[in-house]
């Protein structure tokens, strides 16, 4: 095997297929990243039988062939050469680069034992890639972080028609995003659980691309889901078990307070208030005339208070939070206010949507419910 | 808080309690050993009455020594609702004399007089007052009571030890150090045979002896907290509050079992009871928690511990249960398991409601109701615990008439768990013929009753067999308060 690419080629993809490599390796050889040159296409690929990554790009290839390196050494070396050409040669037992007047051997990894990498499903549809990353972080902020509750470290992602719907809930706040998207039928259906980590990541990754093309399992494997944009491929297993039943009804059907508020004071009070919130301990807000109080701390404990204007529609109302919960609904909907729905009880979630204007109303494309607290007594 | 002049620290101890009770409940044991405790093979004495104690029968001793050494003793396991009961009227005569009574236990509590309406708390007066005390009690209840009073709580802990039974002392103001210093290391607070041992090694036996050790010499030996308090406590100094609010860290349910468990589903069954106790008791005292933790010794006594803490705290059952069985599949059961608890603790006076509590639970029709009342999750009646049951006290399962399809399952467990005769000695019967009495003995489908009350004199025994349908346990025998 003989090839060679640019420096800064080498290194972005270098640097985005080992980003998944495990750091501590079930198998020795999964630490690898596999190289494989043929027809002026070199490809690397990494695996941990969880996820998979693969990105070709175009250099000279002089004599094709396949090989398997240390992934961590290699985008440590690439993240370090000077900026110029990279020479890649490998015989049947090491690898030598040469950048410059810089060369480093490495020792081979036993390709044959390397895993066959899963193949990316059959394309579903296409969805630019900015639009979904940012619909991938918006809903990831409510995903769940207890391996003891695996399905919900998810998220879940449902297609019908022109509309994809992507959802997660750590069982105290929920978030939806629907975005729109060119299935590639326009009957098209199907869920599929994702882990949330790996989705941030390779929805975050493959932003830049342009349009990203979905791949959600297909007729011969519906343990994947494949995303793929700019040359780079990636797979990752689906979550077993089922996601949150019917999780729409969660979301109110009636509503009797709104309020609308501008979301950075609404940001700045809450992390104010919150600093004497020891432990999670709750933040609580009381809407009415024209106003929010907020409040935390009580008895002994240090205590803060705090008002700014709002604008409140129906009955007052006041209920607790966590602040956490709530700073991440407010600060995942990247708009300049933000309109807030209660029902006749602050037992129930409140729903957290964006809003342009103070008079706007919301669009359903993104929604955030967060769980209040109750007083035990 | 200052240290105090007047001897305003009551403490108040009742008499070989639990034994007292049944006593008084049942004449023909009046002036006999009594023993309460578990019965089970490897139950432990609750208490021993004086005559029992005179055979050197003691509190926490195997329940098998304690046959060995008065095997004519009468064994019962125990009412703890009769308990409970004689415990409340008790605190309310407490509560008269001062709004600050801290409890220990349901035969036990500190009193501040000092925080009461009295005008003078002279040795003298407060004499009075304690006798008084002791007086109300025996007539509200018929057991007696003990009673000390000094400037602290050791000191008016070691003042009613010394006035049992049925007596009272009061420590003079300036006294102290004399009662103190002669005593045994181990009457101070926060001393066990551990630190006893510890000390005793440099020849300290008694509290005086630790009074001639420096602070500094302490602190070496035992560590920073516990070295300060006791050289602090060894030279009187003790100006610790009387707190009606003890602030509790944890609430926790724990059993042992007569034979050690390795049946899974038994085991699941046990934790899943166990956590909705512990729900019980966490929405009774207005707490929520983060952290569940699952208690195990396993056959050869290795105790294991695992604990999960939640992002936001809960008081619901299902969940303190998921997590406690979770955690339960962590651990190797498969060479059995004699004790089980589940405990509750990061104590919080709220609840971060659960979305999916209410989904999981609710019918799939209902879509309406969204995630409503933090209640829907929390009691369901296929996980009620049996009655009032204390599992940890070793008392018996609930047996009887009516009661019984209903807790069918949970009596399946306790017959898994105790191998118990549903008639348990010294729980209250009554007959439709014969009227009120108590279980004196069961076995081979037979029932020996006792027909006596408090009331009445020592009465006439009778046997029944075991399923006489005339024969039922009245509602609040055992255990319902």
């Amino acid at each position: 095997m003989k090839f060679r690419l640019e420096r800064d080629v080498l290194a972005d993809a270098v640097a985005w297929t080992a980003r998944t490599l495990p750091s501590r390796p079930t198998v020795p050889v999964l630490a690898g990243l596999r190289l494989d040159a043929s027809d002026g296409t070199v490809t690397f690929s990494s695996f941990d039988y969880e996820v998979s990554g693969r990105v070709s790009v175009e250099g000279e290839v002089a004599d094709p062939g396949t090989a398997l390196i240390s992934g961590k050494l290699l985008a440590d070396i690439a993240r370090s050469l000077p900026a110029k050409p990279v020479e890649f040669s490998a015989d049947s037992s090491k690898v030598v680069i040469t950048c410059g007047s810089a060369r480093f051997t490495l020792v081979t990894l036993p390709v044959e034992e390397y895993p066959e990498l899963p193949q990316l499903p059959s394309a579903s549809g296409t969805v630019d890639g900015t639009t979904f990353a940012e619909a991938v972080g918006q809903v990831a902020v409510a995903a769940g972080r207890d391996d003891m509750l695996p399905t919900l470290t998810g998220i879940r992602i449902e297609i019908d028609g022109e509309t994809v719907t992507l959802g997660a809930t750590d069982r105290y706040r929920l978030a939806v995003r629907e975005i729109t998207w060119n299935p590639v039928r326009p009957d098209l259906t199907g869920v599929a659980l994702v882990p949330a980590r790996t989705l941030v990541d390779a929805a975050k990754t493959l932003a830049s691309a342009g349009d990203v093309t979905l791949a959600l399992g297909g007729e011969s494997d519906d343990s994947l889901i494949g995303l793929a944009g700019g040359g780079r491929h990636t797979t990752s297993r689906l979550i077993d078990g089922e996601w949150v039943p019917n999780y729409r009804r969660l979301f109110p059907t009636e509503i009797a307070t709104v309020a609308r508020i501008e979301i950075d004071s609404l940001v700045d009070s809450v992390k104010r208030v919150a600093l004497v919130a020891e432990r999670n301990t709750p933040v609580r807000l009381a809407f009415g005339d024209g106003q929010l109080v907020l409040e935390a701390g009580s008895g002994e404990d240090a205590q803060a208070s705090e008002a700014l204007p709002a604008q409140v529609d129906g009955p007052g109302i006041a209920t607790g939070f966590n602040p956490s919960y709530l700073l991440d609904g407010l600060q995942a909907l990247g708009t300049p206010f933000v309109h807030m729905s209660f029902t006749d009880t602050p037992m129930k979630p409140v729903v957290i949507q964006g809003i342009d204007s103070l008079e706007g109303e919301p669009s359903s494309g993104y929604r955030y419910l967060a769980m209040p607290i109750r007083l035990s007594s | 808080m200052t240290a105090r002049t007047d001897p305003s620290v009551l403490h108040l101890d009742l008499d070989a309690f639990f034994a007292a009770v049944e006593q008084r409940d049942k004449p023909s044991l009046r002036g006999r050993p009594v023993i309460v405790g578990g019965l089970g093979p490897r139950g432990v004495v609750s208490t021993a009455s004086y005559e029992a104690r005179d055979f050197g029968v003691r509190s926490a001793m195997p329940m098998s020594e304690a046959r060995s050494r008065c095997p004519n003793a009468a064994f019962l396991a125990g009412r703890f609702g009769a308990y409970r009961a004689v415990s409340r009227t008790v605190m309310e005569q407490l509560h008269t004399l001062s709004p600050l009574v801290e409890p220990l236990s349901l035969d036990e509590a500190f009193v501040d007089l000092a925080a009461g309406e009295h005008d003078d708390l002279s040795a003298t007066a407060v004499r009075g007052i304690g006798e008084r005390l002791r007086s109300n009690i025996h007539a509200a209840t018929s057991v007696t009571a003990s009673v000390g009073a000094a400037t602290s709580k050791t000191l008016a802990k070691i003042a009613s030890e010394k006035a049992k039974p049925d007596g009272l002392v009061v420590i003079e103001p300036g006294t102290e150090l004399d009662v103190l210093h002669p005593m045994s290391v181990r009457v101070l607070p926060g001393v066990g045979p551990a630190t006893a041992d510890r000390v005793a090694r440099l020849g300290i036996k008694t509290v005086g002896d630790l009074a001639t050790m420096s602070e500094h010499e302490l602190v070496d030996l035992l560590g920073e907290a516990h070295g300060r308090s006791l050289s602090r406590l060894a030279r009187g100094y003790d100006d610790r509050p009387v707190s009606s609010e003890r602030a509790s860290k944890s609430i926790s349910v724990e059993d042992t079992f007569d034979h050690d468990i390795t049946e899974p589903a038994l085991l699941t069954a046990l934790v899943n009871r166990m956590a909705s106790k512990v729900a019980e008791r966490l929405a009774a005292s207005g707490h929520s928690g983060r952290t569940v933790t699952l208690k195990a010794r396993l056959h050869d006594f290795t105790t294991l511990s695992r604990s999960v803490t939640l992002p936001g705290p809960t008081d619901a059952a299902r969940e303190i249960s998921r997590l406690a069985v979770q955690l339960l599949d962590e651990i190797d059961t498969s060479s059995g398991i004699r004790l089980l608890g589940v405990g509750v603790s990061g104590l919080s006076d709220w609840v971060q409601h659960d979305l999916l509590s209410s989904v999981d639970t609710d019918d799939a029709g209902r879509s309406d109701d969204v995630s409503g009342n933090g209640e829907a999750g929390e009691r369901e009646p296929g996980e009620h615990v049996a009655g009032e049951r204390r599992p940890g006290v070793g008392e018996p399962g609930v047996g009887g008439s009516g009661e019984r399809g209903a807790r069918e399952r949970d009596i399946d467990i306790d017959a898994a768990l105790h191998r118990q005769h549903p008639w348990v000695p010294g729980m209250d019967v009554v007959h439709t013929q014969y009227g009120p009495g108590w279980v004196w003995g069961s076995g081979l489908g037979r029932v020996t009753v006792r027909f006596e009350t408090a009331d009445t004199p020592p009465g006439p025994v009778r046997t029944f067999a075991a399923d006489d349908p005339d024969l039922a346990a009245p509602d609040n025998s055992t255990t319902s308060e």
